[in-house]
């Protein structure tokens, strides 16, 4: 299996602050990977690092084996969408897909062109007078016309009316399908996630919390309702992910690893489930300390 | 050509759930023989998913004999289901009709039909799979 992006031990520090800390992973060619975590969890930081816009302080990031902060040779293979798309505003569609060109020694600018009038995006305006979603398909297109073998996007659909993200995701995924470029994609809609990814990367607190195939990952992962349960071992649990209790019930998403004990109820889970237990976990003590209330 | 629809809310797979549309589809007889599957490229644009899942769910088909990708060209359904197709079962048919009105008689909803079926079902397949176990150990 190819590896398109891999990390290890991977950290970065803002001042004494740590944004990343010993991340570690590997993410397979051809992939759509899904990266999902609260904001300050680090995922910007972590496509930042992938891109070579920062230096790791820790560790070391490579894309298809190579270091991309201090090999700018394997920069021409990634392609980068920032936050809210930013772009030249006063220039034009047509303008942008000409200065990539000038900007890139690979550039297909014949496939921006094609791309952009399929979705009737008007060539000749300021792309600052465009609305968000088109000046999102703009950013995408001249994301593409580089043809990347690493396509990273930070967030693209956040600030999207639904229509416009659906259609943001269609041309992404049709297009994906002809290049077979690897994504790296950081949002918070799950359901979105859901259906576009085949694998996912799960930060929280500055670290990875769970990495994996998402069929994998729904397979391997049910709640169970059962009677109240202080922690003692389950035949057929592996780990318990996160547990919430009532005084005779408890209620578990938990990862399974053979035929859970009958006394528990078993429940498929979606990958919104298993996403929303692995972000969850463990927060809560701190806080109520922070906030001096009992616990 | 069929046009495939995703129920967001199920908790089946997305894979699971293409493949059982094609099967449902050959089934009722809208896809037969020589028929094209959409394209890959086209099913992910249009439901906004992942090209590998497609690509997962016409493997599987594929691996159970039912269509055949032609490289470069599309896949195509290379037989229907095993079993007669589903418009010719007039006689089942009218037992279960007769047997829904006896059913609806006896006071039972549709959800309480469907739940009676599908406990039934899942019922007699298992002790129609023990039983076959049992004769051939």
């Amino acid at each position: 299996m190819d590896i398109a992006l891999e990390a290890v031990q991977l950290g970065k520090r803002y001042g004494r602050r740590w944004a990343l800390q010993g991340c570690s992973f590997r993410l397979p060619a051809g992939g759509i990977v899904g990266l999902v975590g609260p904001n300050g969890a680090g995922k910007s930081t972590l496509l930042h690092l992938a891109v070579g816009l920062l230096r790791p302080d820790a560790g070391d990031v490579r894309v298809f084996g190579r270091s991309p902060y201090d090999d700018p040779a394997v920069l021409p293979d990634i392609g980068f969408v920032a936050q809210d798309t930013p772009l030249y505003r006063d220039f034009t569609a047509a303008e942008l897909v000409q200065l990539g060109g000038r900007m890139n020694a690979r550039w297909d600018a014949a496939l921006a062109r094609e791309r952009l009038g399929q979705l009737g995006i008007p060539p000749k305006l300021p792309v600052g007078k465009l609305s968000g979603g088109q000046r999102a398909q703009v950013a995408l297109a001249l994301a593409l016309a580089k043809r990347p073998r690493l396509l990273l996007l930070d967030e693209p659909v956040a600030s999207l009316d639904p229509l416009a993200r659906r259609e943001f995701l269609q041309s992404l995924m049709g297009s994906v399908t002809d290049s077979g470029t690897t994504v790296l994609l950081s949002s918070h809609l799950l359901a979105d996630l859901e259906r576009a990814c085949d694998h996912l990367l799960v930060l929280r607190a500055s670290r990875v919390r769970l990495a994996g195939a998402v069929d994998d990952l729904v397979a391997t992962h049910r709640q169970l309702v059962g009677p109240r349960h202080d922690g003692e071992p389950i035949a057929g649990v592996g780990a318990v992910v996160r547990a919430r209790h009532t005084e005779r019930q408890s209620t578990l998403l938990a990862r399974v690893d053979g035929v859970v004990d009958p006394d528990w109820t078993v429940h498929d889970v979606t990958l919104e489930d298993v996403i929303l237990a692995y972000l969850g976990d463990g927060e809560t003590d701190t806080t109520r300390t922070d906030w001096e209330v009992p616990a | 050509m069929i046009e495939f629809v995703l129920d967001a809310r199920s908790k089946v797979n997305t894979y699971v759930q293409l493949i059982q549309q094609v099967k449902q589809a050959l089934r009722v007889g809208l896809l037969a023989p020589g028929d094209q599957l959409p394209k890959v490229r086209d099913v992910a644009q249009s439901l906004a998913i992942n090209p590998n899942t497609v690509l997962k769910a016409y493997r599987e088909l594929e691996i159970e004999g039912l269509v055949e990708g032609r490289p470069g060209v599309g896949t195509f359904v290379r037989r229907t289901l095993g079993g007669p197709p589903l418009a010719d079962q007039a006689d089942l048919r009218d037992d279960l009709v007769a047997w829904l009105r006896r059913a609806r008689t006896a006071g039972l909803t549709p959800e309480d039909v469907i739940a009676l079926v599908e406990t039934t079902l899942r019922a007699t397949l298992a002790a129609d799979a023990a039983r076959t176990e049992h004769a051939s150990a």
